[in-house]
């Protein structure tokens, strides 16, 4: 338990082992990971609780915090030795409450660089429990920290009140601490130039860039190099067999492999579960989900992202949205699924449900852009500037009517800014099997539900009812051929594809962009609408959807209006 | 521009690089909650970091820490400039 920004995943990480699981907190957006450790000889659960300043509840994550309390045995309260003062004040609460603590005095190893002196022998006596010096980055501190673990104790101390525990901390401070000058490391140069408007956002532009462009890569990398061979040379001759064996055809046959053409398994449009079922999950997402998440942590754990937040907080109010959106919206740039995720971070119910709906209407995937490059790339660049900066104004506009019809307000921005500091690889990398995992329990079962469902209602003739049903919105009014709502309704599983699909057809120009952008916005991709489902509930997310059709139909119409 | 001694003024008001002592927060019960937990709270000194364009947040140091404290709330903490 401690602050935020003080290291504790990083103390949890070199605690734990593999075996970590993510939990959310029932009836909460809060989210705390577990694992376990050898404690002599015996098997213990550790669990790394949210980060938080105070164990009063002013916020949901404090709440859960509190109550996680009542089910330990021991706290390790993780301190950040460079910022003694403000974190004993949740050190002296947890006093308070009689569970026994032992104290991790983290970050140790970056007091002497600037010039903080902190006796440990005053510091124990006037605290009364254990107190040892780690850094949880290099491993230092660590065993000595395990092996203090049975020594943990509560003192006797009264309930405080506020101004009495800060009157503690200050007795504590003048003892045990002392700062002397010291030079600037190269990390404090870089804060000091960023903290400049025109330094923050050069940062912010050439972080970001660097982020997407590495995201692609290794994305792309991971598909053509891992798995689209794992697929093409290993599953597809299974499956194939397995095509054989149920007799090439027939509705067991189709609804697991689907449809087979030529004698070859093509991943994409076979629609069987277990062909395009797993297809899409773990070929097309999780290549994005894994290097998202990968430069997620790393810019967590440098403790760039509360900067962000404070640069974008102003334009983010104005779509009802903290500055923290950002991050999310950032991350659907690459896939939806994990920026839909994503947005638990937010603290408002009101927050969450506009960021997720912006996301889903107006920010498209990688897969998705590298098509509109392709195929409106072809025709000229500005095109593809048109259809990128009429979902930009969408995402702006939409922002701001949402934020004007959803009552209520989005709280203000109140966050610490962390000093930079060199991530951990073991950190990063215990965070990202933990989120990886996350989606492949989570989203994996459901699409295959979903191809299920398609699969069985591509066969009824549901598709091709709906599309002649709605074949005169479609050409009336977008100004797009009927063959087109095809498209559309794969867009439901596949956006690129779908856009794909639009090729063949001799459009115009106007008509692709249209098109384009229609798509783009139109009807989540399967795996984003579970997403939504599951993070905005029923309701909300019919609402969500039912914003995405209109603004959909009505952009596409403005479009084939104006577009000369 | 003359500033006399015991001038109060809002965290927005004062400049980039100007410190302060707080004096008193003009908010709820919650909002007080929070700033304290931070570590602002009346008799802590603080300097002013940096701020952001059009009622942006303002960032502000407090002991060895850096706050983003949003510009609603900026205009509720009084402080006393040194």
């Amino acid at each position: 338990m401690g602050n935020p920004n003080v290291g504790k995943s990083v103390v949890f990480s070199r605690l734990t082992g593999v075996r970590v699981i993510a939990s959310n907190y029932p009836g909460t957006t809060v989210s705390y990971t577990r694992g376990f450790m050898k404690l002599g000889g015996e098997r213990v659960e550790v669990i790394d609780v949210p980060g938080t300043y105070t164990l009063e509840p002013t916020t949901e994550a404090e709440e859960v915090a509190t109550q996680m309390l009542t089910t330990g045995d021991i706290v390790i309260n993780v301190v950040d030795a460079t910022n003694l003062e403000r974190n004993l004040y949740l050190t002296l609460q947890l006093f308070e409450t009689k569970i026994p603590v032992v104290v991790a005095l983290n970050i140790w190893d970056d007091t002497e660089h600037r010039g903080i002196h902190i006796d440990l022998d005053k510091l124990r006596e006037f605290l009364g429990v254990p107190v040892i010096p780690t850094v949880a980055t290099t491993g230092q501190g660590i065993k000595e920290l395990v092996e203090s673990i049975p020594k943990a104790t509560s003192p006797d101390v009264p309930l405080r009140s506020r101004d009495e525990r800060w009157a503690v901390i200050g007795n504590i401070i003048d003892h045990v601490q002392h700062i002397t000058h010291r030079h600037h490391t190269w990390l404090e140069r870089m804060e000091d130039a960023s903290a400049k408007p025109a330094g923050g956002i050069t940062l912010a532009i050439v972080v970001l860039a660097g982020s997407f462009f590495a995201v692609r890569f290794i994305g792309e990398s991971l598909i053509r190099y891992v798995l689209d061979p794992l697929f093409n040379n290993l599953w597809a001759p299974v499956m194939l067999r397995l095509s054989n064996f149920l007799g090439g055809g027939g509705f067991l046959h189709d609804i697991v492999i689907g449809k087979i053409v030529g004698g070859e398994v093509n991943f994409l449009e076979s629609f069987g579960l277990l062909t395009t079922g797993l297809y899409v999950p773990f070929a097309m997402v999780m290549p994005y989900i894994i290097t998202f998440y990968l430069v997620l942590g790393l810019l967590e754990d440098a403790g760039y992202l509360p900067r962000l937040a404070v640069l974008m907080d102003t334009i983010m109010h104005r779509l009802g949205l903290h500055g923290y959106a950002i991050i999310p919206t950032l991350l659907g740039l690459g896939c939806n699924v994990p920026a839909i995720l994503a947005t638990r971070m937010l603290e408002s119910k009101r927050e969450r449900f506009i960021a997720a709906t912006l996301i889903s209407i107006a920010i498209p995937c990688a897969a998705l852009q590298a098509m509109i490059f392709g195929l409106v790339g072809e025709r000229g660049w500005q095109y593809v500037a048109i259809v990128f900066g009429t979902l930009f104004v969408v995402w702006i506009v939409l922002g701001v009517i949402l934020n004007r019809a959803i009552k209520g307000f989005s709280p203000e921005l109140l966050i610490e800014i962390p000093p930079y500091r060199l991530p951990s690889w073991r950190a990063v990398l215990q965070k990202l099997w933990i989120r990886v995992h996350g989606f492949l329990v989570e989203a994996i079962p459901i699409i295959l539900g979903a191809v299920a469902v398609i699969n069985i209602l591509y066969a009824v003739g549901v598709f091709n009812a709906v599309a002649n049903f709605t074949a005169p919105v479609v050409t009336g009014f977008l100004g797009l051929p009927k063959e087109a709502v095809t498209a559309l309704a794969v867009g439901f599983l596949r956006k690129d594809v779908a856009l794909g699909m639009l090729a063949p057809l001799a459009l115009s120009t106007k008509q692709l962009i249209t098109g384009s952008v229609v798509l783009a916005m139109f009807f989540p991709c399967i795996a984003t609408f579970v997403v939504l489902l599951r993070e905005l509930g029923g309701r909300n997310m019919l609402k969500s959807v039912g914003i995405m059709i209109t603004a959909a139909l009505l952009v596409g119409g403005i479009l084939n209006l104006t577009l000369p | 521009m003359i500033m006399p001694n015991g001038k109060q003024v809002t965290l927005r008001q004062i400049r980039v690089g100007q410190s302060g002592v707080v004096l008193q927060i003009q908010g709820g019960h919650g909002l007080i909650s929070r700033l304290y937990a931070l570590g602002i709270r009346p008799g802590q000194r603080i300097t002013k970091v940096s701020s952001t364009l059009m009622r942006g947040p303002v960032t502000i140091q407090v002991g060895n820490a850096r706050v983003a404290i949003g510009f609603g709330m900026a205009n509720k903490i009084i402080v006393e400039l040194v």
